[in-house]
């Protein structure tokens, strides 16, 4: 079944919760992964292959530095997912 | 039809000796930063990499790879001439006939051994253990040497900021015997030659030669791409290979994984869910990368420290160009 937005963005929260260590809450639509979560290109790099496994998407590498924002990241997946 | 005499092996075949060889010059971050636009933090936190050592023209790969050959073989306690054959891995040794297999060989006073150089990028080492345990257990030798060996510093384009920083040089050797228990486990190998792009040499040697090329080759590779391979498909041949020999996190004491990165080594441990009690080896951050010898060395380092002993129970995992990787559990020596 397809998340939701909310879903999704719940699910990043976590993800870059385990990952990088920033608190669940920080993780909102209009956040900067790399400037507002300390989140950097390899963190982004292991960001991402969670969020491949948990919403069941594929993001190519030539995708994946168009998503700047934890919003474009939500789009992307809401748009992909399978 | 003839009756031919099969040949006797041992049983099993077990890491009975390990030696390094790092070389004199220690390069620290400072040094990289001459010719790129970085910074030691950027490097540290991306990488893990403080310092790595770079040889000098006298610290050849036959040089480094006979003295870190030299105390493999004491450390085993045998005479050089019972090694039946000696396996080099490396891509940086820039005659590729003969092997330099045979001249190490020659100047260990080997009594003669078969000696060949394997072409297996950072799984060389690996690739080299799983010939030796076939040698030693279908019986065409008792002992065989295992080098792994680089002079990577040759093969870096320091003006290149997304490999400069990362490369080392030296040289590390295991001698492989017999046993009369499993201490080598199954080995969980493969190649993914459709990803052979991500990581290669710039220019091919007859390219560079025919267009006179004024930029000698050197490694160059897609960083993200390799990294993403890396945390993902790696963990779970690591995870294959520990469920192949049968053995749990919990028995596990020691994690040698390829020295390529901190945070795929960083990475790795987690996926696997590795207990606190594991030793993690993290030679990278004063050797850089090294290849095919980045296992070997940080195996004579954790040994030599002590934060690992003979005996324990060791997963090691082997990645890189081609792309292919090879990983096994193993008892250490
Ligand atoms: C090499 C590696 C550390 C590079 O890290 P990376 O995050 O992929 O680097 P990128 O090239 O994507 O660059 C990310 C950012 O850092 C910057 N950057 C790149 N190299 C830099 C350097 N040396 N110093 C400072 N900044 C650098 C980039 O400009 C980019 O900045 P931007 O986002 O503002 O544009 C990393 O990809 C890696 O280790 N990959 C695995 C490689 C490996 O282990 N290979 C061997 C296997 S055997």
């Amino acid at each position: 079944m397809a998340a939701t937005q909310e879903e999704i963005v719940a699910g990043l929260a976590e993800i870059v919760n385990e990952i990088a260590g920033i608190p669940a809450e920080d993780v909102q639509l209009d956040k900067s992964f790399t400037d507002d979560l300390d989140v950097d290109s390899l963190s982004m790099v292991e960001v991402v292959v969670a969020a491949e496994e948990r919403f069941d998407v594929k993001i190519p590498d030539e995708d994946v530095k168009n998503l700047k924002t934890v919003g474009d990241a939500t789009e992307y997946i809401l748009k992909h997912q399978g | 039809m003839s009756k031919i005499k099969p040949s006797k092996g041992a049983p099993y075949a077990r890491i009975v000796g390990v030696g390094g060889y790092r070389p004199t010059r220690v390069v620290p971050n400072e040094v990289i930063l001459e010719k790129i636009d970085s910074s030691d933090e950027w490097i540290r936190s991306r990488s893990g990499i403080e310092t790595r050592h770079w040889a000098s023209p006298e610290e050849t790969v036959a040089a480094m790879s006979i003295e870190a050959s030299g105390k493999a073989i004491a450390d085993a306690g045998i005479d050089a001439r019972q090694i039946g054959a000696v396996v080099v891995s490396t891509v940086s040794h820039f005659s590729q006939t003969p092997a330099i297999a045979t001249e190490i060989a020659d100047k260990l006073g080997t009594d003669k051994a078969a000696a060949f150089d394997i072409s297996a990028g950072c799984a060389g080492f690996g690739y080299g253990l799983t010939l030796a345990k076939g040698m030693i257990v279908e019986g065409s030798a008792e002992y065989v040497l295992v080098i792994g060996v680089e002079r990577l510093s040759d093969l870096t384009d320091l003006e290149d900021r997304a490999t400069a920083f990362l490369f080392g040089d030296g040289a590390g050797a295991v001698v492989v015997g017999p046993s009369r228990e499993p201490a080598i486990g199954p080995t969980v190998w493969g190649s993914e030659g459709d990803k052979a792009e991500t990581i290669k040499q710039t220019v091919p040697w007859d390219t560079y030669a025919a267009e006179g090329h004024t930029k000698f080759p050197a490694i160059t590779q897609e960083g993200q791409a390799v990294f993403r391979w890396a945390v993902f498909e790696m963990a779970k041949v690591a995870q294959q290979a520990l469920d192949a020999a049968g053995i749990t996190p919990d028995e596990l004491d020691v994690f040698i994984p390829h020295q390529a990165n901190v945070r795929i080594i960083d990475s790795m441990v987690k996926t696997l869910k590795l207990p606190e009690h594991v030793t993690v080896a993290r030679d990278i951050r004063t050797t850089g990368n090294t290849s095919a010898a980045s296992i070997p060395l940080a195996m004579e380092r954790l040994l030599a420290t002590g934060e690992a002993k003979s005996g324990d129970t060791a997963l090691v995992i082997g990645f890189g160009a081609g792309l292919v990787y090879a990983a096994t559990v193993v008892t250490l020596p």
